[in-house]
């Protein structure tokens, strides 16, 4: 047990204060709305130019 | 401590509870992630060449390979024993998956295993000793996939590229997984784990699925779907089993610890998306971990079984609402928010009785905190949320998109956009541009992608692996051999998942100063 404390041994500090400091999440949510219209026209720029290929020709072999 | 006892939640042991034997082992944890891979450009693509060529790029590029087509380490099946069944006895009338040795297959300097499986590339992250330092982990094998993508171009004719995404479903029924794993004692009767595992999994989506457009479920239209909350639900058909590739349980029974048989077992969960939000990867390992030490130490208030496991998993995923009751086999019912709700408070009550120590110290009341923010969250309204659960995210941009265009729901133009939410290269990542909260530092992430975790073993494979290659004849989770060049080659067992740090050995390695030097050291330590 005294190795597994000695290992962990995070900065507890700043751990917390992330914590605290993240503003609640419904102000993020508002801020993050405004943002929305950048963020599409973003999305514009960079989505597949021809998505109707894309999206036919993305086929995965099954996995695991 | 203080910190803890400033935040409110930890409370030391009663006498009655401190006398109780806890039986919670530390959470070692991991993750194995299979990528998506297309390969543009090419007259006739193959996805298990294709993953070969990205994965031997990067050694190459790392210098973590003597010559093309050569991992420097390879990974060594000898203990691999994937079709033992956790219930017991040999399995009947399943199929236990088969190894493939003839890929490409390395052992990377940070400890991980990075390698070709089935036609997926293939990270397995290193042990890592909490849930913040599985999310390091996790965000560097994402830049070690995006630096391998970058590593091909350079190897591929004009026109050509590969591609990485980190999805599990191509949206036409085929699907690839990400598969956590969690250290749990050998002491505790499997068919608890089951029980509560199952109630986690089935509504823990809620938070941690990372959304999909459409359903793959036989006989359901695309369009009678809409958008669900996993992109895995689809394709779960039992509640316990063996199998990975087919049928697909709620709770995997591979039995298989890749540590002390006789003290250990690996949950190997194979249910959960893979996320690209940080705090999505952080809860779902977080509280996974938590539900597997109060399983260990039986300390769940009550067993919440569900009347039919596989129809609510699907039911969950399909309720934006969060709100619709399942069936328990009492009769009763219960939300999804409102088992995860139970889960936490257990959790609370758990972690305040017997302290962290089992579930990643300090790092597990940061998972309660963020857990029960997340669930208020999405109590309230899911859209709070999206900077921090990929299908709130992901929901987000598809109805702003969609809004903006005037499009249905059939458009191919929001099926591109689901597909490309999990894009791993930096300029076409839609999840990259979502405004995702991030929890790691980049610097470390970048770190990680050559350095080891300190505090697991695999912090003794990756010192190995960074000082002694030439010596390194192969490598997997626990033994290392070597080739001294002393006739018959050594093999060093690394049974202890939490052994093996760097407070173990780093001493011990920054005196060697060659491979035969560390094993007679280790000889004589007795390791």
């Amino acid at each position: 047990m005294a190795e597994r404390e000695q290992i962990r041994k995070p900065a507890p500090a700043t751990r917390e204060q992330s914590v605290e400091e993240a503003p609640p999440a419904s102000e993020r949510g508002s801020d993050i709305k405004a943002q929305l219209d950048d963020l599409l026209d973003e999305i514009d720029e960079v989505l597949e130019t021809n998505a109707e290929d894309f999206v036919k020709s993305y086929i995965q072999k099954g996995g695991e | 401590m203080s910190e803890a006892n400033k935040s409110g939640h930890n409370v030391p042991p009663s006498a009655s509870l401190a006398s109780v034997r806890p039986v919670a082992v530390p959470k070692t944890l991991g993750l194995e992630t299979e990528y998506g891979i297309v390969h543009r450009g090419a007259p006739e693509p193959n996805p298990i060449s294709a993953s070969s060529l990205l994965i031997n790029a990067y050694l190459i590029a790392t210098q973590q390979s003597p010559e093309p087509g050569r991992a420097a380490v390879g990974w060594d099946f000898t203990d691999e024993t994937p079709g033992n069944d956790a219930r017991g006895g040999a399995p009947t009338g399943s199929l236990a998956p088969e190894i493939e040795t003839h890929l490409v297959n390395a052992v990377l300097t940070n400890g991980a295993r990075y390698y070709v499986d089935h036609a997926h590339p293939e990270l397995s992250t290193p042990e890592c000793a909490d849930a913040r330092s599985l999310v390091v982990y996790d965000r560097a094998a994402e830049l070690i996939a995006a630096r391998s993508m970058e590593a091909a171009r350079m190897l591929l004719p004009q026109g050509e590229e590969i591609v990485v995404y980190k999805n599990n479903s191509d949206g036409k029924g085929n699907t690839y997984g990400c598969h956590e794993n969690y250290l749990v004692s050998r002491a505790v009767p499997f068919s608890r784990i089951v029980t509560h595992a199952t109630a986690h999994f089935v509504t823990r989506q809620i938070f941690c699925g990372a959304g999909k457009l459409g359903s793959e479920t036989s006989g359901m239209r695309l369009d009678e779907a809409g958008y669900q909350i996993s992109q895995r639900a689809d394709f779960v058909e039992e509640e316990v089993g063996l199998e990975t590739t087919l049928k697909r349980p709620i709770v995997n029974t591979r039995d298989e610890p890749h540590a002390d048989a006789a003290k250990y077992r690996r949950l190997h969960v194979i249910v959960g998306d893979a996320n690209m939000s940080q705090v999505a990867t952080f809860l779902k390992a977080g509280t996974t971990a938590l539900v597997m030490a109060l399983t260990e130490d039986d300390a769940m208030p009550r067993e919440l079984r569900f009347a039919t496991p596989v129809a609510a998993f699907r039911q969950v995923s399909r309720d934006l609402s969060l709100r619709a009751p399942l069936e328990l086999v009492d009769g009763s019912t219960i939300t999804a928010l409102g088992a995860q709700w139970e889960l936490l408070g257990a959790a609370r009550a758990y972690v305040d009785a017997r302290g962290a120590d089992a579930v990643g110290g300090q790092v597990a009341y940061e998972v309660l905190g963020r857990w029960e923010t997340v669930l208020g969250g999405l109590e309230r309204d899911p859209m709070e949320l999206a900077a921090q659960i990929d299908w709130v995210a992901k929901l987000r941009l598809l109805e702003g998109f969609r809004e903006r265009h005037g499009l249905d729901f059939q458009d191919a133009r929001l099926r591109a956009l689901d597909i490309q939410y999990h894009d791993l290269r930096p300029g076409k990542s839609l999840a990259a541009r979502a405004g995702l909260e991030t929890l790691v530092d980049e610097a470390d992430a970048e770190l990680a992608m050559t350095e080891p975790p300190p505090d697991t073993r695999a912090f003794f494979r990756g010192r190995c692996l960074q000082r002694f290659a030439a010596e390194v004849v192969a490598a997997n989770w626990d033994s290392i051999v070597f080739d001294v060049g002393e006739g018959s080659l050594r093999r060093v067992s690394m049974t202890e998942p939490t052994r093996g740090t760097v407070t173990h050995v780093g001493t011990m390695f920054d005196e060697c100063d060659s491979a035969i030097d560390l094993l007679r050291r280790l000889g004589a330590a007795g390791a």
